[in-house]
């Protein structure tokens, strides 16, 4: 199967890989895998006392549209606001990547994995 | 009394379970490949060559599937209307994905070692005792019919074995 250019991209030059120290106050830590083909995706903010997100960063096993489609959104999110991460649509990322129907899992987990990384932090936060 | 609307363990004469006596599905297997050879079928019609190739494919596809740890559990399931291969559930315990990141990290590391086989076998050794574990879970849930335990056990499984393919993947990189 063809990828596109930008999956490409994003795979040979992913932004944000990395980690963040999951104790500190202000990052939220995003958790996902998609049982059926065994990716794993970590995705993490570090979110500004106003809830801007400053920075963020990933860390993704999985095929080429899984990393390119995390490697996206932690470009996507910085600046950001808490609520507009949290409302970002997996199809706007498999439009932006051009990702075929049967990659299109691969950017719900990319979604999954900020909205749970932005829940993580309100519930850092909340205590 | 060849009949493929049944389910593999029926169509090979194995009780439905997890729980699977290799030795003798591998002397059923024997026995109706022989019988259902298609070169027994030579002489018969083109319809019945037809079946008899059906039939052989059918059984290859079922002796496979039981042989298979994975296979089995997912199918299994299958026969209970659970699919595990293509659902795009991503609700897995987080514990057990933090897990399977730090397993991913550790293979990733492997290369760098100065001795990479001693640590690629450990890790190895560790996750086929998870798997084994998983197996282990999921017998006892499917038979008492702890049916989205068994699914949990199974959706991990996938993850195990995935790593287990990357490891292999890494020990021919190594050997090579």
């Amino acid at each position: 199967m063809a990828y596109s250019e930008k999956v490409i991209d994003h795979y040979e030059n992913p932004r944000n890989v990395g980690k963040m120290n999951d104790k500190d106050a202000n990052v939220g830590t995003g958790m996902v895998g998609a049982p059926a083909c065994g990716d794993v995706m970590r995705l993490q903010i570090k979110v500004s006392d106003d809830g801007i997100i400053e920075d963020a960063k990933f860390k993704t096993y999985g095929c080429g549209s899984a990393i390119a489609s995390s490697s996206l959104i932690t470009e996507w999110v910085k600046g950001m606001s808490l609520e507009e991460a949290a409302e970002l649509k997996n199809t706007a990322i498999a439009e932006e990547l051009a990702l075929p129907p049967v990659k299109i899992h691969c950017s719900v987990l990319a979604e999954d994995a900020i909205k749970a990384a932005v829940a993580d932090y309100k519930e850092k936060k909340s205590k | 009394m060849m009949d493929i609307t049944k389910n593999f363990f029926e169509f090979i004469g194995l009780p439905v379970s997890y729980t699977v006596d290799q030795s003798a599905l591998a002397d059923r297997s024997r026995e109706l490949q022989k019988t259902l050879h298609p070169d027994r079928y030579a002489h018969l019609s083109d319809r019945e060559q037809r079946m008899a190739v059906q039939y052989m494919s059918f059984l290859n596809e079922g002796i496979a599937t039981l042989r298979s740890p994975l296979l089995r559990a997912q199918y299994l399931l299958s026969l209970r209307g659970i699919d595990t291969e293509s659902e795009s559930s991503t609700a897995v315990d987080p514990m057990f994905l933090m897990q399977q990141m730090e397993l991913r990290e550790r293979l990733e590391e492997i290369p760098e070692l100065e001795d990479p086989y001693t640590e690629l076998d450990a890790l190895q050794v560790e996750v086929q005792g998870m798997l084994k574990a998983l197996r282990e879970q999921f017998a006892q849930n499917y038979q008492d019919e702890a049916l989205s335990v068994a699914t949990e056990s199974v959706r991990k499984m996938q993850f195990l074995e995935k790593l287990v393919v990357e490891i292999e993947r890494l020990e021919d990189r190594l050997d090579g």
